[in-house]
């Protein structure tokens, strides 16, 4: 909740500000009026303006951990289900966890006609891995990082989809994939298919090639952008929400409704968001595979 | 929002866990759901093959209740028949039996009659001699009149 010397801008600022951790360059002066020294220093940003000034070389240290953690419980929860997998009667997590693959095995096999072993364990980590991602907007925005403003963590964003880079490194990833396997499905037929279409004329190779390069791009982006806005758009809703509790008693109410009514439906919007990343991996891996 | 060096620690996280799950995770769960579909499919087929055994084995044991039955019809109709037979024989015998109890006792009765005949006879005889003698006054000679008296006696 915005604090009694936090105007409802600077506490959603403060909210949609990462922990970054990264090197300001030399001659920056800092929010204390120091000044960063030759050669720069590797800091931990405080606000937005030193976040930015650090440019590339910084990392947001909330949504790796977050990202990771939430990775790393996809693995051992799977492999704890994987350790003991036999074919007796399945009970309990064993349940759902096999529920679930059968739910993306039976989408790959849709979707993608070819044979490789990659595509759907793939497809099984972006799922279930982006689920639990957006799941974190579930948690009430100010719960982690009130409790870690107490140990001294300035800025915390608990939801790693809704930080570009996340969405945007895992849908590099896919692209490099696509690249890889466009190249050594259809080796030559792949330089083809980006010069020689719409248009199968010499002449028009320049076009094509623009055209095609554009479509190719704008894969990626739209996959991960799609993530990203999604996500952004709903937590950027659950601090408005949250905000509105500081507006007074009169609000609290109308607000616990609202928080309520959007977190239900949010359950569906991480669900399907998660999905469709998913299906648009499996999508454009396919395509990445189809000889024209 | 700005795009740093989380992009390529995520990219690296994405490969990692990627890399296990397709080298951990999803082989074994895969194996052990074919292999329980599989185990499946033989059970419902084994119950289909079980219940055509089933089928058989009814018709087998109607077959059977049958011809047991008609076994029985006809065990029990023979000891009807034997039965039957062996009261006739029996009656047979009560009739031949009670033929010969009634012969003999006729015979007996027959020989008691003729005895008390005989004896009646001899005392008819013997009050008609009696009888005689005292009318006549002893005259008559037993000796004498011996024929005429037994001739007397088988008239009687």
């Amino acid at each position: 909740m915005a604090g009694e010397n936090q105007t409802v801008s600077e506490y959603i600022v403060h909210h949609l500000t990462n922990l970054t951790f990264g090197k300001l360059p030399a001659g920056f002066e800092r929010y204390d009026g120091s000044i960063v020294a030759d050669g720069g220093a590797w800091v931990m940003a405080h606000g937005g303006d030193e976040a930015s000034a650090m440019g590339f070389s910084a990392i947001h240290v909330d949504s790796m951990i977050w990202s990771i953690g939430l990775g790393i419980l996809f693995c051992w929860l799977f492999r704890k289900v994987a350790r003991n997998a036999e074919s007796g009667v399945p009970s309990g997590i064993v349940n759902a966890l096999e529920m679930i693959i059968e739910f993306v095995d039976n989408t790959v096999r849709d979707t993608f006609h070819g044979r490789n072993p990659l595509i759907a364990p793939l497809a099984l980590t972006v799922f279930v891995w982006v689920f639990l991602m957006n799941l974190m907007d579930l948690i009430p925005v100010d719960l982690i990082p009130s409790l870690l403003t107490l140990f001294g963590v300035e800025y915390q964003k608990i939801v790693p989809s809704t930080d570009p880079n996340i969405t945007m490194g895992m849908a590099v990833g896919v692209f490099i994939l696509m690249l890889y396997y466009s190249v050594k499905v259809k080796g030559f037929g792949f330089v083809k298919e980006l010069t020689l279409n719409p248009f199968n004329h010499w002449l028009f190779i320049p076009i094509n090639l623009f055209m095609e390069v554009v479509g190719l791009l704008a894969k990626p982006f739209s996959l991960g952008l799609r993530l990203f806005g999604n996500m952004y758009a709903g937590e950027m809703i659950f601090i408005l929400i949250a905000a509105l509790f500081s507006a007074g008693v009169a609000w609290m109410v109308p607000a616990g409704l609202l928080q309520i009514g959007w977190a239900i439906f949010h359950i569906l919007v991480i669900t399907l968001q998660a999905f469709i990343f998913m299906v648009l991996t499996i999508v454009y891996l396919s395509m990445a595979h189809e000889d024209h | 929002m700005n795009i740093n060096l989380t992009l390529i620690g995520q990219m690296i996280a994405f490969v990692c866990f990627v890399l296990f799950c397709m080298k951990y995770v999803w082989p074994p769960i895969v194996a052990a759901m074919a292999e329980r579909e599989k185990k499946i499919a033989d059970g419902l087929a084994a119950a289909d093959r079980a219940s055509h055994d089933l089928e058989l084995a009814k018709e087998k044991a109607v077959e059977r209740l049958k011809e047991a039955k008609e076994e029985a019809s006809g065990i029990v109709e023979s000891a009807n028949k034997r039965a039957n037979q062996i009261v006739e024989e029996a009656k047979g015998a009560a009739l031949v039996e009670a033929e010969r109890v009634k012969a003999s006792a006729q015979a007996e009765i027959e020989q008691e009659t003729n005895r008390a005949r005989e004896q009646l006879r001899s005392q008819v005889a013997a009050l008609s001699l009696a009888g005689a003698e005292k009318v006549l006054g002893a005259a008559i000679d037993r000796e004498a009149h011996a024929d005429l008296v037994d001739k007397l006696a088988s008239e009687l």
